[in-house]
Order: C-alpha cells, then structure tokens, then sequence
C-alpha cells in the first residue's frame, strides 16, 4: 500500500530535473499515473480510490472481514454505495478545502486566504456535517445501524482532517462527538491514534512545506491545483 | 407498489440511471422533477430525500440517493448481465476505481462548463463576470479527442441509438432553452454558483 507523505524529505530522483516528493517522481507515476494516494499493488494489480480498494480488501478477504464492514445484503450495501457516492463533493471535499485553505494555500500561492473565501469554505462545512447527522447518522450508533461500517471510517477521518488547524468539526455537535468515540472504540483507541498522529502535527505544516527542499519544484505543481 | 425513479434528464447522474434502466428493461415509474422549478426543494421531495439531488429512487419503503448507488442496487436487484458491473474481484474493482475518480474528475468539471456555458450568464451578478471569463479559457472541446469519440460511438450502439438519443435529447438543447427560461426561478441557484466559482 502506498501511502507516502507528499511533504517528505524522503524522495527519489524523477523527471524534474531536481530531487522531487515522492508523488511526482516517475516511479510513483509507473505505479499510478493519477499520482494520487492511496495506491494499492496486490501482485501485479494496481489499484487506486480508496473507496474500490476497502471494496477489494472486504471482498478478497470475506473470509476474515466480518459482513457488517460491507454488508452483503442488497439495502445496507446499497447504503454504503450512497455515503460512498455523497461524501466525495461534499464532507470530503468541504473538510479538505478547509485544511488546505489554512496549510497549503496561503504558502503556495503566496497570498492570504480572503476571508469571504474562508466563511463559505466553513458555511460548506457546516451543511456537510448537517446532512451526516440528520440523512447519514439520524438516531442511530453507526451510519448503516447498529454496527460500525467502512463508511464511519470514511466519514470520521474527513472530519479530523482540519482538527490539527484548529478547525474542530465536532465541535457543538454532541451527537457527532458519541459517534466518534464509538467509532473510536470499535477501532481500538490505539489503531485510531496511530492512523492520525502524522496529521495532528499539521499545524507546522506550513513551515514544514516552506522549508522542503522539494518546494521550489512543487510550487507551479501545486499552484496549478488550487487556481 | 411500483419502483420510482425521481429523474430530470437535464442532470447527467440521471440520464446515467435512466439509461440503465430502460437498457435492462427494469420497469419504473418515471417521476419527473423539474430542477429548473426547484421542484428538489419541495416538501415531498424532501420525504424522499433529505440531500435533495436527483436521481432518488424509491422501492417500497427503501429509498435511495446517489446515481452510483442506485445503479449498483438495481444491478443487483434485477441480476442484470455480469458485464455491467462484474462479479469478478478485479473487473469489479476497476468499475469502483472509475465511479469513484470521476466524482472529482470529469464530472465536476463537467458540471462547471455547463453552469458556466448555459446557466450562469442569466444569473451571475456584474461582480462574478470578471471571475466566469477567467474560467472560459479553460473549456476544452472533448470531441477534439478522436480516441473518446470512437468510444463514445461504441456506447451509443451498445445501448442503442434511439434510447441514447432519448436520453439526450433535452440536454442537447439547453443552450437554445435557456433563452426562455425564467431567469426569476433560477436565483435560488444563486449561491451555488458562487460558490462553485469562489
């Protein structure tokens, strides 16, 4: 599973002429030529989208997973599939643009983040969270019912991503917090910490980025992205 | 009670779901909702949808949100041949890769061509224009592509030229169907728009 960090020094030599991150490199993109992450390689099959590889793991190894991770029956499958669909352009991508707009943005395009920008970045935010507790969650434990689905682990992990920024999605929300720490329970606390201990030190990530040595070679990379 | 399928062929997730359906002779009752008269934003609608996007089907009790979603249900529900969405891990996998990326991919840029070729000049306040125009030298020509023409020949015969053409037929005319529409109705698109272009 490949699972680098894009503002690691560690990086091979690629196509830039210069030494870049890890992504860019033309051995990351022999490997997958959408250069994103995560990327899985099982034998000779590549695989990328993190939602089709839970699928493979959970079908492959249907002997070990238990049913409730992704559910053979028709409706809880197909609700699944629906969480799946919904969170891409919505918690996804709200709770991304709020992390990126406070970490990555500002340094790389070297400029401040408007704050009518910001405010509808949240405003998203806010009608993502809504519908994951009035549509997704309603009065139940877990988003598919009484136990814990890939689609809590897709969903929990979206709204942590702005926490180490000082964006706290939880927050105000007494019904998303229990949810979180069932879902952190049925994980395991230690499992959970691990999975999220690179990102709670995001808050130096700027500096980080501004001080990679890779960063004069990402920059019109990455401006390309946030324009 | 029969299967229902809240549909407007104006939206491509729809066009996806009725396609699919009527290739595979699953027999629905068409719903038609007009998103042009934000029919979404009803207070039935809301019953079966609290996202309040079409498509949205409903099946009994069940009702479902999300194109994607729908079409894996009513494969499975309705056994449809394997090649739509194989059983094959792999094969699979590959299918889930692609609904998956395209969320982010085609579609989305898709979506902001079409607001900003055909919606967005009716709605957009004078302070947006100068932001809409930066984006217009963005808009690629997908025909340009011979290789993705070719291909799409191929899915227009394997699901047939007339329900191809069916499916299509009131998209391909928006350009010339926004200039009677209602400008009025479509403001409470006003936000989304800003927002889609901020």
């Amino acid at each position: 599973m490949f699972l680098p960090d894009v503002v690691s020094e560690k990086s091979i030599s690629g196509p830039c002429r210069a030494k870049c991150s890890i992504q860019y490199s033309k051995e990351f993109g022999d490997i997958s030529i959408v250069r994103k992450v995560p990327v899985m390689k099982d034998g000779g099959f590549i695989l990328t989208e993190s939602t089709a590889i839970l699928e493979y793991l959970t079908q492959k190894y249907s002997g070990s997973v238990a049913d409730h991770w992704f559910p053979a029956d028709l409706q809880q499958r197909a609700r699944v599939n629906e969480y799946f669909s919904w969170q891409h352009m919505n918690l996804r991508a709200h709770c991304s643009k709020v992390f990126l707009l406070r970490v990555r943005v500002p340094i790389v395009m070297d400029a401040e983040i408007p704050k009518e920008t910001m405010d509808f970045a949240l405003e998203n935010v806010k009608q993502s969270l809504n519908l994951l507790e009035e549509k997704f969650l309603q009065s139940k434990p877990f988003i598919l019912g009484d136990k814990i689905s890939v689609a809590d682990v897709v969903a929990v992990v979206e709204i942590i991503q702005p926490i180490g920024t000082g964006f706290d999605g939880f927050e105000g929300r007494p019904k998303l917090i229990a949810w979180r720490d069932r879902v952190k329970k049925e994980l395991g606390e230690k499992l959970f910490e691990e999975a999220h201990e690179a990102l709670m030190k995001s808050s130096n990530m700027p500096q980080k980025l501004k001080n990679s040595s890779s960063f004069a070679q990402l920059k019109p990379i990455l401006q390309k992205l946030f324009r | 009670m029969a299967l229902e399928l809240y549909l407007d062929l104006f939206s491509q997730p729809c066009r996806s779901v009725y396609i699919f359906a009527k290739k595979n002779n699953i027999s629905f009752d068409f719903k038609k909702l007009s998103l042009l008269d934000g029919q979404q934003y009803g207070e039935d609608f809301g019953k079966i949808s609290l996202i309040r996007k079409v498509p949205a089907l409903r099946d009994g009790d069940f009702c479902l949100a999300e194109s994607v979603a729908i079409m894996l249900y009513l494969a499975e529900k309705f056994k449809t041949p394997d090649f739509w969405y194989p059983a094959d891990l792999r094969q699979r996998a590959r299918v889930n890769e692609y609904l998956s990326w395209q969320h982010t991919a085609i579609r989305m840029h898709g979506s902001k061509i079409f607001w900003l070729r055909v919606r967005s000049p009716s709605l957009i306040c004078v302070g947006a224009v100068r932001l809409v125009m930066s984006y217009r030298h963005h808009v690629l020509a997908v025909l340009e592509y011979p290789f993705l023409s070719a291909w799409r020949d191929r899915v227009q015969e394997a699901v047939g030229k007339e329900l191809f053409d069916e499916a299509h037929q009131y998209i391909l005319g928006a350009q010339e169907s926004v200039k009677s529409m209602d400008s009025s109705k479509m403001q409470v698109y006003k936000p989304k728009i800003l927002r889609l272009f901020m």
